[in-house]
């Protein structure tokens, strides 16, 4: 067994690179040059940058939903890149998502019940409906909703309820490593605070491996043990959260830190100039 | 106990999706009028036999280009009068939506079907699969439709199923282009990779994640379709290559009332109005469905 | 006693076809010259609403019950149409939330900018195309004379924004409506954009009505501001008494939900529900002492 949950190594992800209009060739555009990154078991990874870092592909790529170029992704020590779909569908159970819009990633025309119940009969973790059923119920009490969401159709409930239900569809498989990506930028703060109480929990109690995907770093803060911070594609800082937000080592990651407004009176903060040149 | 405060309370229980699907229908007018006429010419089709006050096949030379019922000469027996050969032109009008309402229905689920595989497959899958479909539809698309309709009733001869066969032929790009724009999108929708981080194969998410999203657009289409395809019919009964000129059809009859519209214009009159009373209700329905059925004006 | 730049009082408005339901509770604020005063507050708080009152560009179906938005004196709610674009034209501007779609995509920057200029200080196309400059490099626009000629889709997020906090300074108004002007930037860029709001404003002398939901936002660039829930004010003073000594319980619970990177552990504890509770209690009074004497 391997000591991390997760383990990538030089993992290099570029787009297009098609053959275009007249067979002349795209070169591939990199967004990912080379990231190295772990994420140990039970343990609670922020992969931090601003857009265009390349911080949403490598989520997918460890989901294997992207395939590198070059590099490895071992999950649980197994090799996962160049997988076959069909190959990969065994693992799929213990590796789940949480997206950023849950209108978008509920089906509007799939009621509450059918997205939470379908995937534990495609994986035989309940023998029956009936059985699927009493573990969804288990698990909408848990994340907060009442079961009367079960009849309920994505469009008709808050965004912070459909934020629980797609907690609640990656949880209900009980898998070993959740991707939350920007999962709470759209909400409010207060709606914001109790989503992210819930993912603490969650995560407590289930021994969870996380990777939290956010250009927050105050909500990274709030939930992650380490942080990756990314930029043009690379990993320019990673560390325990207490050592890079005190005292962080890269230039751009300390113009990142100092550009987040905390809710304390800093007259200089508006008037000094940022910390590169 | 959850270790949060249940969020604000999930409202009371909604009705049953049918019935929720239900009230919108009817809470559109175009659905009611369009569909409600569709209904109507449906039963006029299905019952014409019993319906129909004479034989459209009847000739009655004592009895021709009688006007229709208000007119000066006109014989109460003929509500909307006789053409040149004394035929009852209401029973002939009767008759025809029989041709009209084949046609409309099934050339426009062929074309539908059709289509939508093909555009569900190339939205979906990409690379070469929906280079190929694109350029078969792009080929398609560049050929003039009358020619083809012509070619295609030369090889098959004239005849009901030539005529459905020459629209699903000419028509399928339609559904094609727009599912095949639809799927894209909707496969960028996150909950398609929601479904495939659960484990959902590409059949799975491709059938019963994308399709049903895909279906309101499908079936706005669908009616729309059905109204061309009986403008098609008619105009290839107009140039004789639908069914026999002894089987009453909309088209024959505005081509037979075409010669004869300065002694009995109503021969030509009826069954445009007809023609164009049926596009209009299927039009009307199309639209009706689309705004119906959307998910999130569904509330 | 002088007359403050803009005074809201007690402005009430309503939504819906029946119009009982209340989006704005009574709500009075006042900016005087020079102040930027920020409007806080979850989403459904009112914030929005209130700036597009001041506008006089609230969406169909919300409709003003009682109250006054004065700016100078002059209650413009008492204006016809024609007469509130005369006032509003020159006087107050907008700094619009979301860049990419409030730029028209098919004009260049340039006629975008001198627009303002040629309609309302009537200034010759040479004199405006001079002045847009002048405005360009003011907001520190790297080759303003390149971003001139330019089209929205060649400009980045940040420039965007730039080019419409040119455009709402462009004729010198004596109020600026900030409609979460940030929210859809980087935090880098948002940083370089609310020292430029901040830099503009002061050096014009400008008052600003600055609608966030960042109470770190409001520390550092608002003078005072006005904390909403359910469109009805549940604080309002100088952002120092605001944040150092809340004096509502929601203000203090909302600041306990706020994540902070330089604290572990923040931003865990929601808004308890009792104090959601007392908010809706303090709100339902209200409605029903206006119904009592209405």
């Amino acid at each position: 067994m391997a000591d991390n949950l997760i383990d990538a190594r030089g993992v290099v992800v570029a787009y297009g690179g098609q053959r275009g209009a007249f067979g002349k060739r795209v070169e591939p555009k990199p967004v990912l040059h080379g990231v190295d990154l772990v994420i140990g078991r039970g343990e609670t990874v922020g992969i931090v940058g601003e857009s265009g870092s390349g911080k949403t592909t490598l989520g997918r790529a460890l989901l294997g939903l992207v395939q590198p170029a070059s590099g490895s992704i071992h999950f649980d020590g197994k090799e996962i890149t160049g997988l076959q779909e069909a190959a990969m569908r065994p693992l799929r159970r213990r590796m789940q998502m949480i997206f950023q819009d849950p209108m978008s990633s509920l089906n509007p025309r799939r009621a509450i019940r059918h997205i939470l119940v379908d995937p534990l009969l495609l994986h035989g973790l309940a023998k029956n409906r009936r059985e699927a059923e009493t573990r969804v119920r288990a698990v909408l009490d848990r994340v907060g909703l009442a079961v009367a969401a079960l009849d309920r159709y994505p469009h008709e409930l808050s965004g912070g309820q459909r934020q629980r239900v797609g907690i609640a569809r990656a949880v209900v498989l009980e898998p070993d490593f959740v991707l939350a990506d920007e999962i709470v930028s759209g909400l409010d703060v207060s709606t914001q605070a109790q989503v992210l109480q819930l993912l603490a929990g969650l995560k407590r109690d289930m021994n969870l491996s996380m990777a939290f995907i956010s250009h927050d770093l105050s909500v990274v803060r709030a939930v992650c043990d380490r942080v990756y911070v990314l930029s043009g594609g690379r990993v320019v800082e990673q560390g325990a959260c207490e050592s890079v937000f005190s005292a962080p080592q890269d230039a751009y990651t300390r113009t990142l830190i100092d550009a987040i407004p905390l809710p304390v009176i800093d007259p200089a903060w508006l008037g000094r100039r940022p910390a590169q040149a | 106990m959850a270790e949060i405060a249940t969020a604000a309370p999930v409202p009371a229980a909604p009705p049953s999706r049918l019935a929720k699907t239900l009230r919108a229908l009817v809470a559109q007018p175009k659905v009611i009028w369009g569909g409600g006429f569709i209904l109507f010419l449906l039963l006029l089709a299905l019952a014409a036999p019993f319906i129909a006050p004479h034989d459209p096949l009847a000739q009655d030379l004592m009895a021709g280009t009688l006007p229709p019922v208000g007119f000066a000469e006109h014989d109460a027996a003929y509500l909307l009068g006789t053409d040149d050969l004394g035929r009852d032109v209401l029973s002939r009008l009767i008759y025809g939506t029989r041709i009209a309402l084949t046609v409309a229905v099934i050339a426009a689920v062929l074309a539908a079907l059709v289509g939508t595989i093909l555009g569900l497959l190339a939205g979906y899958y990409g690379g070469i699969v929906d280079t190929v479909v694109s350029r078969l539809i792009e080929i398609w698309m560049a050929f003039p439709p009358v020619l083809l309709s012509i070619l295609v009733v030369a090889i098959m001869g004239s005849g009901v199923t030539s005529v459905i066969a020459a629209i699903a032929i000419i028509d399928w790009t339609r559904f094609a282009r727009v599912v095949r724009a639809e799927t894209m999108a909707q496969a960028q929708a996150d909950y398609v990779t929601a479904a495939r981080t659960l484990g959902f194969g590409r059949l799975a998410i491709l059938f019963r994640e994308i399709l049903p999203n895909v279906a309101p657009v499908l079936l706005a289409l669908l009616t729309l379709e059905m109204g061309i395809a009986v403008i098609v019919e008619a105009i290839l009964s107009f140039v004789g290559l639908s069914v026999s000129s002894d089987t009453p059809t909309w088209g024959g009859m505005i081509a037979q009332g075409r010669q004869i519209i300065y002694q009995a214009w109503w021969v030509f009159a009826a069954p445009l109005a007809a023609l164009f009373a049926t596009v209009l209700a299927f039009n009307q329905l199309g639209d009706g469905l689309r705004r119906a059925l959307d998910p999130v004006m569904q509330r | 006693m002088t007359v403050p730049l803009l005074a809201v009082s007690h402005l009430n408005a309503v939504v819906g076809r029946a119009g009982n339901a209340p989006v704005l509770r009574d709500v009075s604020l006042t900016i005087a010259r020079g102040e930027v005063h920020g409007l806080v507050g979850e989403s459904g708080a009112g914030k929005s609403t209130i700036a597009k009152a001041i506008l006089g560009i609230l969406p169909h179906g919300i409709r003003i019950t009682g109250g006054s938005i004065a700016l100078e004196g002059e209650d413009l709610l008492t204006f016809d149409a024609v007469t509130l674009r005369q006032k509003l034209g020159p006087a107050v501007s907008l700094i619009p939330q979301d860049p990419q779609t409030a730029l028209n995509p098919g004009r260049r920057i340039e006629a975008q900018l001198t627009d303002g200029l040629r309609l309302w200080k009537g200034m010759s196309a040479k004199d405006a195309h001079a002045r847009a400059l002048q405005l360009l490099e003011e907001v520190q626009m790297r080759e303003p004379a390149r971003v001139m000629r330019s089209f929205p889709h060649e400009l980045s997020g940040g420039m965007r924004q730039r080019v419409l906090i040119a455009a709402a300074f462009a004729l010198e108004p004596k109020l600026v409506i900030a409609d979460e002007p940030t929210t859809a930037l980087d935090v880098t860029v948002q940083k370089q954009i609310l020292r430029l709001i901040r830099s503009m404003q002061e050096r014009h002398g400008t008052g600003v009505v600055f609608v966030t939901h960042d109470l770190g936002v409001v520390a550092q660039i608002c003078d005072r501001a006005t904390l909403l829930y359910m469109g009805k004010v549940m604080e309002q003073g100088n952002v120092s008494d605001l944040l150092n000594k809340p004096r509502h319980a929601y203000t203090k619970a909302l600041m306990e939900a706020c994540p902070r990177y330089d604290q572990p552990g923040r931003g865990l504890a929601p808004v308890p529900e009792e104090v959601f509770a007392a908010c809706r209690a303090e709100i339902a009074a209200f409605d029903q002492a206006g119904a009592g004497h209405g």
